[in-house]
């Protein structure tokens, strides 16, 4: 069991209700795909936020990762929409 | 001589003139600069007003790993990037990016680089206010922002 620092931002943080959660992750959640379908376990409020989990970007200790990623060690996950900055 | 990078990511408005002073003070060598506004657009009187959301920390953080590689690939003398968040109106800035390089191809190509990769990989989201009081929804990515991107890595 790890415990991480878990970051939302835009409609993935308004359809979840929270910009940020500390959670406990079973040792079975490996990479971020893993952490994913791990959340939408967790309610409806995630399954929508993650309803169309191949557009869900992903960031580990601020650096942008694949959902492929392993989360070893990581100690904040970011959870967000493609970007629409500039 | 000053910091080649600056990177702001703040709430305040910024000045475009100053920002470019900042970065030529007391150097003789830059012999181009290049700069980018970016702007709130009115959608033809439809919007009161962009909200953009950040990731603190990483945001800045991107912008500093683009500017770097910009310098590197370009061989520009520096770059300055400041983009701003929370509520802003039509008319207002949104992003300044400011390039500087001996000859102006490389200004030129340093600044469109930047743009390109801020607008697809540094932490912002927009969100858009109608002047009807309506809240609209978080504006979508753009495919073509990924294409912009994507023809700095093509293979020629």
């Amino acid at each position: 069991m790890s415990t991480v620092n878990l970051v939302y931002f835009s409609w993935v943080r308004e359809r979840i209700g929270k910009g940020e959660e500390m959670l406990d992750l079973p040792a079975d959640v490996v990479t971020v795909a893993d952490l994913i379908a791990h959340l939408k376990t967790r309610g409806e409020e995630y399954e929508a936020a993650f309803e169309h989990q191949n557009v869900i970007r992903a960031a580990i200790n601020q650096e942008h990762v694949d959902h492929a990623e392993p989360i070893a060690g990581a100690r904040e996950i970011a959870l967000f929409p493609p970007m629409t900055g500039g | 001589m000053n910091a080649p990078v600056i990177v702001r990511v703040q709430r305040e408005d910024f000045d475009l003139d100053a920002e470019v002073s900042a970065l030529r003070r007391e150097r003789s060598d830059i012999g181009a600069v290049v700069t980018f506004s970016g702007l709130c657009r009115d959608e033809a009187g439809a919007l009161s007003a962009l909200e953009l959301e950040h990731y603190p920390g990483m945001a800045e953080a991107e912008i500093e790993r683009i500017c770097h590689e910009a310098l590197e690939r370009f061989g520009l003398q520096a770059a300055t990037a400041i983009h701003r968040f929370g509520k802003i109106t039509p008319g207002e800035n949104i992003v300044l990016v400011i390039a500087a390089s001996p000859h102006r191809q490389a200004a030129f190509d340093g600044a469109n680089f930047i743009m390109d990769f801020l607008k697809t990989s540094a932490p912002f989201w927009k969100k858009e206010h109608h002047v009807d009081g309506s809240i609209g929804e978080w504006v979508s990515a753009k495919d073509a922002d990924d294409a912009a991107r994507d023809r700095w890595t093509r293979k020629p």
